[in-house]
């Protein structure tokens, strides 16, 4: 099974569900003659139908990474999952060197050399965007 | 003559010293966000916007400073596509055919000096033709009625979706993924939620800019990290003297002058965008002019061909962008985001309500222009130096920097988790091959549409008809038809493939055209 048949699949699941979601929207009192639903419904046509050609008529398959490189990245979006809900907890500093640090050690820098870029990023947004111009980031227990 | 008068009143606009000192801001940071291959100008502004938009810059020296950018990231990408035989960006892919052998020639800087002096030729040009044509065209949608409106927003997805996409299915899933994502929140016109799922953040609709940064930002790290250590080292040779020759200028004259006109009307054109103007300007040279097979061996006018070509598109996608609101490529999509953001909605009434926002702009990109010419000669080795950071450090700093935006907009980390969800969404599209740029103007434009359709449903009481009921409409509806299904007929011969052997960088894989 080619990539592009699971992706018109998905389509198809997705536009199906769209359509079923917009039949369930309340109408409310002053409507007009389209009314909320009409345009999500003809979305949700459009989307079947540009469903059905990668079906019939799939492309090559992409080259997915291997499976290493899938957990890779699989990796990274835990680390900006984490970074995204840490952030209000620990403050902009800490999250921001933390993570900036996971994300350049896998992107091939030495473990020494992670650290130090991910201290150096977060410390010269922190310079740049709060000291210099004023934005205000998330605060920490410490205050940065 | 009134454009000029408007014209100079936009230079008092813009000769403060704060949108002055914006202006080279925009440039340098531009050139920089050029030049470093895999941020281009579409992920370059889309991280800066919301960074603008929380300082809390007004409308225009917040559009000053981006489209500053974007005219200076179209002078970057060149950079790159001479010195290291990796483009910048996707609108310089054609400059490096004939940059770097220039380069391994040892006229590095000849090459440099000569693509700063085309870009400028082609953008100094093509903002003459924005200030022609933006109001002609203003006279036209000024005659729009929703009926029109909702035409040509159907015409901005057809031709973008024909010219984007290798696979016309494919773009027309990603127009419809990216309007039924507008569609997310409560209904403007009934007060209903719609798409909520019950949950209170989602009330608001899903905000474009998160959307975009995710999109166009975070999806190039996950791409980064899938490519990690196939990537080639930048080691640039001696770069030599900065200059231009006469007698190249010379040589190169007519080659500019038709490759700006080229340029401008690939911008202009919706959908097509910069990268199509270097395309098109450097394969239209090479019939004309290359008559003793010397381009791709380092002939100097197939480095200014593609360079006017592209600078020229960059100011022509201005144009249906500011008359029309309607963006005609990736870069002027994500500019229209910012003005929406500034609630600010470009077309016909913002020439009219906000005279000075448009022609400040106008006369802040002809400053900007010489700012770029001015910047980009000197001070090329400094830009050079820049391409030594390597994507260990850069693309951190870019997920960084893209979450401090989003951040400081809401403060809310359920916006920070979505961005994270649109950067999945993104690489995952970017692998199958569905382009992003109608995804993007589908959120951008979902709700305008509806609202322009459920509008004209209303004063005809539900008649359908009214959709073609006016010529306007009709001709906007052929050309819609014309421009979806006539490049599975002629796309190939529009459309550029990367011939063998040359580098692929994993910043280009799966890229929109700008």
């Amino acid at each position: 099974m080619t990539s592009d048949r699971v992706f018109g699949l998905v389509g198809l699941a997705l536009a199906g569900f769209y359509v079923w979601q917009a039949t369930q929207i309340e109408l409310g009192f002053s409507s007009d003659p389209l009314g909320p639903r009409s345009f999500p419904i003809i979305i949700g046509g459009v989307m079947a139908l540009a469903s059905v050609y990668p079906l019939v008529r799939p492309d090559p398959r992409p080259d997915w990474p291997a499976a290493g490189r899938l957990l890779e990245i699989a990796l990274a979006v835990a680390v900006l999952v984490a970074y995204a809900l840490a952030l209000p907890q620990v403050g902009f500093v800490l999250a921001t060197a933390v993570a900036a640090a996971i994300l350049s050690w896998r992107l091939g820098s030495r473990p020494l050399g992670a650290v130090l870029a991910g201290i150096g990023i977060s410390v010269g947004i922190y310079v740049v965007f709060h000291l210099i111009l004023g934005l205000s980031l998330a605060r920490g227990p410490w205050g940065f | 003559m009134d454009v000029l008068s408007s014209l100079m009143d936009g230079f008092a606009v813009a000769l403060t010293w704060q949108n002055l000192g914006l202006a080279l801001l925009g440039c340098f940071l531009g050139t920089i966000i050029g030049a470093m291959p895999g941020l281009g100008p579409s992920n370059g502004v889309a991280i800066l916007i919301p960074l603008a938009f929380t300082l809390g810059l007004p409308a225009t020296p917040a559009i000053i400073l981006l489209t500053s950018v974007y005219y200076g990231a179209m002078y970057g990408g060149r950079i790159s596509s001479i010195l290291l035989n990796i483009p910048g960006d996707e609108p310089a892919l054609m400059t490096t055919l004939d940059g770097y052998p220039m380069a391994q020639q040892g006229k590095a800087g000849e090459a440099l000096a000569l693509s700063g002096l085309a870009s400028f030729v082609g953008a100094f040009f093509a903002t003459w033709g924005l200030v022609f044509l933006a109001p002609l065209l203003v006279k036209v949608a000024l005659l729009f009625g929703p009926a029109e409106y909702f035409a040509l927003f159907v015409l901005a997805f057809a031709t973008l979706g024909g010219i984007a996409s290798r696979n016309q299915s494919k773009a027309a899933f990603a127009a419809a993924l990216g309007l039924g994502i507008a569609m997310v929140g409560v209904d403007h016109q009934t007060g209903m939620p719609r798409y909520t799922f019950d949950n209170i953040h989602l009330y608001d609709g899903i905000d474009f800019l998160v959307a975009i940064v995710g999109l166009f930002a975070v999806s190039e790290v996950f791409i980064f990290l899938e490519h990690r250590g196939e990537g080639v080292g930048g080691k640039t040779g001696p770069v030599g003297r900065i200059t231009v020759p006469f007698a190249m200028i010379k040589q190169t004259a007519g080659t500019m002058g038709r490759s700006t006109v080229l340029g401008f009307i690939a911008g202009v054109l919706p959908g097509a965008g910069a990268s199509l103007g270097s395309f098109i300007a450097y394969t239209v040279e090479k019939r004309l002019v290359d008559r003793k097979g010397t381009f791709g061996k380092g002939d100097p006018r197939g480095v200014a061909a593609p360079e006017a070509g592209n600078n020229a598109a960059a100011g022509g996608a201005l144009v249906p962008m500011l008359a029309l609101g309607v963006p005609g490529s990736g870069t002027t999509a994500v500019l229209l985001a910012m003005l929406l953001a500034l609630n600010i909605t470009p077309g016909p009434l913002l020439f009219q309500n906000n005279p000075d926002v448009v022609w400040g702009l106008i006369a802040a990109l002809f400053i900007g222009n010489l700012m770029l010419l001015a910047m980009n000669i000197p001070l090329v080795g400094l830009f050079v130096r820049v391409l030594q950071v390597p994507p260990r450090i850069l693309m951190p700093a870019v997920a960084m920097i893209s979450a401090v935006g989003i951040y400081g907009i809401s403060g809310s980390t359920f916006d920070l988790l979505v961005m994270v969800g649109f950067g999945v969404l993104g690489w995952v599209l970017r692998k199958l091959d569905v382009p992003l740029v109608p995804v993007i103007l589908g959120v951008l434009l979902g709700n305008l549409m509806e609202a322009n359709l459920r509008r004209a449903l209303t004063i005809s009481n539900g008649e359908w008809s009214i959709l073609w009921g006016s010529w306007l409409a009709i001709g906007l509806w052929t050309i819609s038809i014309v421009g979806f299904v006539l490049p599975i007929f002629v796309g190939r011969y529009i459309r550029f493939t990367r011939p063998a052997g040359m580098k692929d960088t994993a910043g280009l894989e799966g890229e929109d055209p700008d």
